[in-house]
């Protein structure tokens, strides 16, 4: 979704040649303009989580004893 | 396996040697006591059903979902989950302050890093997220019950709230997600529900199954409204109906702490985000969902999937219109698949259903599974 309201928008600034060839990758594919299709793929990478894990916390996967944990878990409960 | 939404499971619980310490800081720290949703939204927020929330909104985070159904990063969310100030102390919380979240009893559940102290405008909020303001929808009604000051901040989680009921039904993310694919499910259909799953249910349930792996039925089983049908009722209604209609190695039945917000469209994208999170890579939206009276359309809840991207929301919606039992066509079929007219078809409001259930007399099986009208029957005398 593309704000219309000025306040909400600033300009960035992009070499000439990058944006031609965005203007021709965009045509026929229902992105209304560079900004329109700039703004889509920077919300896209913007909404991903930071590299960096803190510290002593893993990626978000699971260790081989959590797994365990969960896998003795569901086994008490009976669904595996 | 899908991944959770914005890439990674959150987990806020502390353990060891932290959580010893964490619970000496919790003691000597101002409390807020929870309410019935908060207690619920804790919960998910800390096992990663809510990921990749870490805590209770900020001020920034709250606008943008309020506004424009994204966090402040852009990422798709519809639903605020805030906590709000019980007291004036609460109400003086400074940014970079503590506070300990109890229970009713008192229990230190987390400890929450303080970030924002912020007022908002719940007629506002009820227009942005209901689509009304009428003070009969119990979104609102909730929403005067609480304090127009929000507290938000990241929660470290010491003690899982204490559950006296499904407890053998109580799956955490990390654990659905363990399960499908040790089953070797590649695509879960999942389906959430706050009532009792009649003909119709089961219907759409089985053409999801039809097309993927598996399917984990989700009921909701947080707070309600007061003329809701309790939980422990209706997971005797799931229990039966599984044992006795549904394939045992296709189907998962566990429950789903959350409470309703009757948010119709907005919260059918929270639902099928959240689920995403447990696992799931399909999920069931029905005529109406999360709906409550005539305040959503028919179909809001499909349109709204369209402002927004697919890959955004990367779980896969399954839009199905209203189901029923049409005599002419001798099957379950919706008005997509049906050419005849509603004299053919049986349906039951569910004012007519449970007026039925008052005086003695079972639905026709062609609408419930006798053994779910059954308990219900018994469940009302």
């Amino acid at each position: 979704m593309v704000t219309n309201n000025p306040s909400d928008m600033v300009t960035l600034k992009i070499p000439r040649p990058l944006y031609e060839r965005l203007k021709q990758l965009i045509d026929g594919t229902g992105f209304r303009s560079v900004t329109e299709f700039a703004i889509y793929v920077l919300r896209d990478l913007a909404s991903h989580p930071a590299k960096r894990p803190s510290e002593g916390e893993p990626r978000g996967r699971m260790t081989d004893s959590e797994l365990e944990a969960a896998r003795d878990r569901l086994r008490e409960l009976g669904y595996l | 396996m899908i991944h959770p939404h914005g890439g990674r499971l959150v987990n806020r619980f502390v353990s060891g040697e932290n959580r010893e310490q964490l619970s000496i800081t919790a003691a000597k720290l101002p409390q807020i006591v929870l309410n019935q949703r908060e207690l619920s939204d804790l919960e998910m927020i800390a096992n990663g059903a809510m990921s990749p929330l870490e805590g209770f909104m900020g001020e920034s985070d709250y606008r943008s979902v309020v506004d424009s159904m994204r966090l402040s990063n852009g990422l798709v969310w519809s639903i605020p989950v805030a906590l709000s100030a019980k007291t004036e102390e609460h109400k003086s919380l400074k940014k970079g302050g503590q506070a300990t979240l109890v229970d009713e009893a008192g229990r230190a559940l987390a400890v929450m890093e303080v970030r924002d102290v912020y007022e908002v405008d719940h007629e506002y909020e009820a227009q942005m997220v209901l689509r009304t303001t009428d003070e009969e929808h119990p979104g609102m009604q909730y929403l005067k019950s609480i304090s127009p000051v929000y507290i938000g901040g990241a929660i470290q989680m010491i003690r899982r709230p204490e559950h006296k009921d499904f407890g053998r039904y109580r799956l955490e993310p990390k654990e659905t997600r363990v399960l499908f694919a040790t089953k070797g499910w590649n695509r879960i259909c999942a389906f959430q529900t706050r009532n009792p799953i009649h003909r119709a249910h089961e219907y759409l349930q089985k053409c999801a199954l039809e097309v993927t792996d598996g399917l984990l039925i989700h009921p909701l089983v947080g707070e309600t409204k007061s003329d809701d049908i309790p939980a422990d009722v209706r997971m005797r209604c799931y229990e039966e109906l599984i044992d006795k209609y549904y394939p045992q190695d296709r189907v998962v039945l566990s429950v789903f702490p959350a409470a309703m917000r009757y948010a119709g469209p907005r919260e059918a994208i929270f639902h099928a985000l959240v689920r995403k999170n447990y696992g799931c890579t399909h999920f069931i939206v029905g005529r109406d969902h999360a709906g409550v009276g005539s305040y959503y359309g028919t179909y809001d809840a499909h349109a709204i999937f369209g402002e927004f991207e697919p890959r955004e929301i990367d779980i896969t919606p399954l839009f199905f219109d209203h189901a029923f039992y049409c005599r002419s066509c001798g099957n379950m079929a919706t008005t997509k698949t049906c050419p005849h007219g509603k004299d053919d078809h049986v349906f039951l409001s569910g004012t007519k259903v449970r007026e039925m259930l008052a005086n003695g007399e079972l639905p026709p099986a062609e609408f419930t599974r006798p053994e779910v009208a059954q308990i219900l029957a018994e469940a009302t005398r």
